[in-house]
């Protein structure tokens, strides 16, 4: 997918302005928030449950490589076609060639983040194959002009019903319609004819299991299950960290994932997929493919963002996240949005190209706290900005500032006296009224907000004075 | 008991008052209080912005001032953090400084815990009269575990009505550098704060980091807010200094 996010500060300027979106932000923040809060509740330790959660996806990411290949064996032995793929490019390319194989002309797709990194959709499109979005969301996104999703689990969560409702009108060219149930049967109906007619059904992975070669499927809508089991050929695109070594494992992690992502239980469809159809099977596909994507993910092993690669992309570090909430997913500019996102962007598409990104964020560690697997997203945030400091990727000035600002905090005399011209310069800004309007050697801060005024003398200066007054010594 | 008091940097140039608060509350708590002249800041924004050699620089200056006092507090969630858990981690490539930091880390408190959980008080000095909310700022919420203790202290007093406002704990926006490198987004997420803080109908915003509290001062009164004050905790207990 091409990145847009070194374009973040303006894309966050224009979706604050954007008020149908901002009214939308706030119906989804609610929900989500509210109902992991009450989710969790159900389970006798959360935090030993995000303990174990923690050390299973440690394990495997501690020796990535054993794990993939014991996963590769097995899917093997269950009649499934491993394959590998280095990049987005080699995935498109791999994909692509199934369904030409297969005389492929039409693709059903369950959501896959994968494909987006990949852009696949668009590859597919140019080699004269049609795929299809049978997520809701993801069919909205795709039918409005194949916008990008704003949430990694709720893809078009940046819409509201009137939009829909509107954008169905426009392209099915039926009546408007503005009930949810009236929109969601239209929907069912369009996809209806494609689950009928595609040669191959596309899917993601939330896990893989290495001991028994299976794929875990977590769905609320149940066009999973039409995409894996009515076509002749299934492809499961996923990254290789989603492994993970035992079904007792997968149970582990099922106690939070639904819980942490849309704070149910459990989600409506949970499949465990394993293998081709066998001859007494009454379904399932003739043709398992697994397309399991580096893209770079290897390179982050055993580096200070190793502990980024436990993440089981439930969504919880964004809907908490309070700049997510305020701006949306769009305006990150790639993938994936939010703290999460805001570590793998500069990570898998680029430093250079998220400068803003790891800055994006108030450090407030509401992500790290609601993490199901524990990730530190704070410390990873800071420690791309020491990277961005340490390659020169940050703006000369802000370097000479800091580096200016650090040595002089380190001369207390020279820096007393820098406070006191500072207390006494923002006190005359203010003038006889108690807040500064514009501040010009911050002007970012009063863009939204006045800047109170001080008090005009240090507290190093009165408590001088105070000590002089009362004959104490310093 | 000698605790030497650990400014901040911000309530030396912004609000001295923050200062003789905690002074006096640990004063008349029986506490002999040294204010080391030398202190200026204790590294965050260079930490949070990425220049890891200012950070170190700074801490370790820190450190040498504040290591020989029996306990440090400072009116801050976030400087007192950074001293108790970041100093550790910043400077864990040299043993010798690391143990300095650790040992220092230990005896660094938050000045509301310090209060309720070392000093044990029973009463405070402050005659502060009205309702107030209390905003939770994060890292002392979310790192040191600062909730119930300003409560507590602020319940020792008659003249206070504590009204909590919806969402207490959700960030309000300031992030340090992060106020002033995206002061758009910054101030939206302010306004949901303020938005919160008026609803609780308090006469009075209180907090326990001087960050939070000028980004909430600076909003409300953009927001046309004359009214509501915005305080520091460390104020609102010791009443006149």
């Amino acid at each position: 997918m091409e990145i847009k996010s070194m374009h973040f500060k303006a894309n966050a300027s224009a979706k604050l302005a954007n008020v149908v979106l901002q009214g939308n932000l706030k119906n989804a923040k609610g929900k989500f928030v509210t109902k992991r809060a009450e989710a969790i509740k159900d389970l006798d330790d959360f935090e030993a449950t995000r303990d174990a959660a923690e050390a299973i996806r440690n394990k495997v990411i501690d020796n990535l490589d054993l794990w993939l290949e014991r996963f590769e064996q097995k899917a093997q032995d269950t009649g499934a076609t491993v394959l590998w793929a280095k990049d987005g490019a080699e995935v498109c390319r791999l994909v692509i060639e199934i369904a030409k194989k297969h005389g492929v002309k039409k693709v059903t797709k369950s959501k896959s983040m994968l494909s987006e990194e990949a852009g696949l959709n668009h590859a597919l499109e140019a080699a004269g194959i049609q795929p299809v979005e049978t997520d809701l969301g993801e069919y909205i996104l795709q039918v409005d002009n194949n916008e990008p999703p704003s949430h990694i689990i709720a893809p078009a969560v940046h819409k509201s019903l009137d939009e829909v409702a509107d954008l169905f009108h426009k392209v099915h060219g039926t009546p408007r319609k503005t009930e949810i149930p009236a929109l969601t049967r239209e929907a069912r109906e369009v996809l209806r004819e494609h689950f009928l007619t595609a040669g191959m059904g596309l899917s993601g992975g939330n896990f893989l299991v290495a001991e028994t070669g299976s794929v875990a499927l977590v769905t609320n809508e149940g066009n999973g299950r039409m995409v894996t089991t009515m076509p002749k050929v299934h492809v499961v695109i996923t990254g290789i960290e989603k492994v993970i070594p035992t079904l007792e494992d997968l149970s582990t992690l099922m106690r939070l994932l639904p819980r942490s992502a849309t704070g149910q239980s459990i989600s409506n469809y949970f499949s465990i997929l394993t293998g081709v159809k066998k001859p007494e099977e009454s379904d399932g596909p003739e043709h398992l493919y697994f397309v399991l994507v580096d893209s770079g993910r290897a390179d982050v092993v055993g580096t200070d963002f190793h502990a980024m690669l436990r993440c089981i992309r439930c969504g919880a570090c964004m809907n908490h996240c309070p700049v997510y909430q305020t701006i949306g997913g769009h305006a990150y500019g790639w993938v994936y949005p939010g703290p999460m996102g805001s570590v793998l962007t500069p990570l898998y598409a680029g430093m250079e190209n998220s400068i803003d990104l790891p800055h994006a964020a108030t450090l407030c560690n509401q992500c790290g706290i609601v993490c199901p697997v524990k990730i530190p997203l704070p410390d990873l945030l800071r420690k791309l900005r020491e990277k961005q400091t340490e390659r020169g990727l940050r703006p000369i000035t802000e370097r000479i500032g800091l580096r200016l600002w650090a040595w002089v905090a380190q001369q207390p005399k020279l820096y007393a006296l820098g406070a006191s011209i500072g207390a006494r310069y923002l006190k005359w800004l203010a003038g006889d009224t108690n807040r500064i309007r514009l501040l010009p050697t911050a002007p970012e801060w009063t863009l939204g907000r006045d800047f109170p005024a001080p008090q005009g003398k240090t507290f190093r200066e009165l408590y001088a004075a105070r000590r002089k007054r009362t004959g104490d010594k310093p | 008991m000698r605790v030497g008091l650990f400014v901040t940097c911000l309530v030396d140039l912004m609000r001295p008052r923050i200062g003789f608060a905690a002074l006096k509350l640990l004063e008349t708590a029986g506490c002999e209080v040294i204010v080391p002249d030398t202190q200026t800041c204790c590294g965050q924004p260079a930490w949070n912005s990425g220049d890891a050699p200012g950070a170190i620089a700074l801490a370790k200056k820190t450190i040498a001032e504040f290591e020989g006092f029996e306990y440090v507090v400072t009116p801050s969630g976030s400087c007192g953090d950074h001293i108790r858990t970041e100093y550790p981690t910043l400077l864990s490539e040299e043993p010798e400084w690391r143990d300095r930091a650790t040992a220092l880390a230990s005896r660094t408190y938050e000045l509301t815990d310090f209060l309720v959980n070392v000093l044990k008080v029973d009463s405070v000095p402050g005659d502060h009269e009205g309702s107030i909310t209390y905003h939770d700022s994060c890292t002392g919420l979310r790192s040191m575990g600062i909730k119930e203790q300003p409560r507590a202290l602020l319940a020792k007093m008659k003249g206070v009505s504590l009204k909590e406002m919806n969402h207490c704990e959700e960030c309000c926006g300031f992030g340090g550098t992060f106020s002033v490198k995206f002061g758009e987004v910054s101030a939206a997420i302010a306004e949901r704060k303020c938005d919160n803080i008026l609803a609780s109908g308090a006469q009075a915003v209180v907090g326990g980091d001087l960050g939070c509290l000028l980004n909430i001062e600076g909003k409300l009164r953009r927001m046309g807010n004359e009214t509501t004050q915005v305080l520091h905790v460390a104020e609102v207990l010791a009443g006149r200094v």
